[in-house]
């Protein structure tokens, strides 16, 4: 009986299905790990009334011996899904009303760099659950904390503070900027100093 | 009749099958008609097949014999000439059901507008006087007998209108309004959910078509257009607080509060509806504590939060949505 070999002997034939298989197992490897960005977990906190964040600093200047506290993670500062849930949260809620689509009207502007309280998550946090004087109302026990974590996620992506993945890429209407995910991180605005204050 | 009877009656309709309207009857009469051809065909190619195998054979006719050839030939014309009219056949017939679904509705066609959300219905009876518009979710009361031209709108993805029993499926596409027309002969409540995936809860996207008699749609309506009663026992005054305050009131609206948000179903008289939740659960005190205190757990991924609420403050709050007849 004629034998086609089209491996050409049995030995390459065990190595190409021994390449074959760590390529599959790369693979799936590879593809679970990809599943892990897009976590969904809607089992989120109830609203409260009262922060639930530990004391959060604006300003790192305080009596006694300094103390090193690193910037606490939004939970979803990683999740294309929460950061696109707060995009639509952001309009739902009014957010929009003031402060336009970032680039600010009666409330400031939230695409620049400038940041009265803060640009850390639990700082844009603190700022929905508190209010800020002159025009920022309070919004706490009226959005669930896991809400106003989206919102926060969303409003960092809109100065470039979140990875370029993760950041939304695609309005539910009219444009009327460029994608969250095509802005590239906001420059410090050099000065807010009148230059002739500065020079004495 | 419970409200879980009466749903658990609407399921067993569900079915284009079963059609209760002039449309849904073209469509079904467009079907049986496919499937009878169908078949026949079907048993003709079986049989076709068995003769083709089980024939006695005789001695073997050489390859080029002419009369043989002819004889192929004519066969194979004859049988793609009917394939080809069969199938023109059907073509014809699907345009003509496909026109006559959706010729235009007279002046005397009620107008209403559905807007698809995630995963709700809102549901806009409008008028020439704003006053008199009425807004519910989930429930298109409509009356029996008489046409309806649905305006179908979408709020953020691609939908789709489908009340199997009365009507044909059509889709609500965000920044394109499209339109619809049906009509329930007989009063009744047919079932009806949304065709096109549209994420997480897209399964628990249905909703009622409610068909009234045309005097009890009218009083329907006329309750539908007032604002909402104001609470008279000191437990639903305390209610009212409650909604007022928490999260409530940032997505839905209560008309005669300061309740005005559109993002949620309007629940101005949210106690005169079957359903809660899209037609997921029957609306029931028990259901509508669990939905508020936490939805996350019967339609995973809703908008609604879940909701922390004092236990006597959820029973006014409770106590104050029963009220909204």
């Amino acid at each position: 009986m004629a034998f086609n070999r089209p491996f050409g002997s049995f030995a390459s034939l065990r190595m190409t299905i021994a390449s074959l298989r760590m390529t599959i197992f790369a693979t799936t490897v590879l593809t679970l790990v990809g599943c892990q960005r897009e976590e969904r977990n809607f089992q989120g906190m109830p609203p409260s009334a009262t922060s639930t964040m530990p004391a959060t600093r604006q300003t790192g200047l305080q009596p006694g011996p300094p103390v090193r506290s690193g910037p606490m993670n939004g939970p979803y500062e990683q999740n294309a899904y929460g950061v696109s849930q707060g995009k639509t949260l952001y309009n739902q809620f009014n957010c929009s009303g003031c402060h336009f689509q970032g680039g600010g009207g009666i409330g400031p502007p939230l695409m620049d760099d400038q940041w009265v309280y803060g640009s850390s998550p639990e700082n844009i946090f603190e700022t929905i659950v508190e209010g800020r004087p002159n025009g920022m109302p309070s919004f706490g026990g009226k959005i669930s904390p896991d809400q106003i974590w989206q919102i926060t996620a969303y409003v960092r992506s809109m100065s470039g503070l979140l990875r370029k993945d993760v950041a939304t890429g695609r309005n539910d209407d009219m444009q009327v900027r460029s994608q969250e995910q095509a802005a590239d991180k906001a420059k410090p605005v050099q000065s807010v100093i009148p230059p002739s204050a500065e020079r004495q | 009749m419970t409200a879980s009877g009466m749903l658990s009656l609407i399921q067993q309709s569900h079915s284009v099958l079963n059609p209760s309207s002039p449309q849904a009857r073209l469509i079904d009469r467009l079907w049986d008609a496919m499937y009878l051809v169908s078949v026949i065909v079907f048993l003709l190619v079986v049989a076709a097949l068995l003769w083709g195998t089980f024939r006695r054979r005789g001695p073997e006719a050489p390859e080029t014999d002419p009369g043989r050839e002819r004889s192929l030939t004519t066969a194979v014309s004859i049988a793609t000439a009917l394939t080809v009219l069969i199938l023109f056949g059907f073509l014809i017939y699907d345009v003509a059901v496909g026109r006559q679904l959706t010729r235009g509705f007279g002046k005397e066609a009620l107008q209403i507008r559905v807007i698809g959300h995630q995963w709700w219905w809102e549901v806009q009876y409008r008028d020439s006087i704003p006053k008199n518009w009425a807004t519910t979710a989930n429930e298109i009361h409509i009356p029996a007998g008489r046409p309806v031209a649905l305006e179908l709108l979408s709020n953020d993805v691609i939908h789709s209108f489908w009340p199997p029993t009365i009507s044909q499926k059509r889709d609500l596409i965000p920044g394109k309004d499209n339109s619809l027309w049906l009509q329930a002969d007989t009063p009744g409540v047919y079932r009806g959910q949304c065709a096109e995936y549209c994420g997480n809860q897209h399964a628990k996207m249905g909703f009622l078509v409610i068909a009234d008699r045309p005097d009890s749609f009218a009083s329907w309506l006329a309750r539908q257009r007032d604002t909402a009663l104001t609470p008279t026992t000191a437990l639903t005054r305390r209610g009212q607080e409650v909604f007022l305050a928490s999260t409530c009131v940032m997505c839905h609206a209560i008309s005669g509060t300061p309740a005005g948000s559109r993002i949620g179903p309007d629940l101005t008289h949210l106690a005169s509806r079957q359903t809660i939740a899209a037609g997921t659960l029957p609306n029931t005190r028990g259901n509508l504590a669990g939905w508020i205190v936490n939805p996350q757990s019967i339609k995973p991924g809703t908008r609604m939060p879940p909701n922390q609420l004092d236990p006597n403050d959820l029973q006014a709050l409770l106590a104050y949505l029963e009220s909204l007849k």
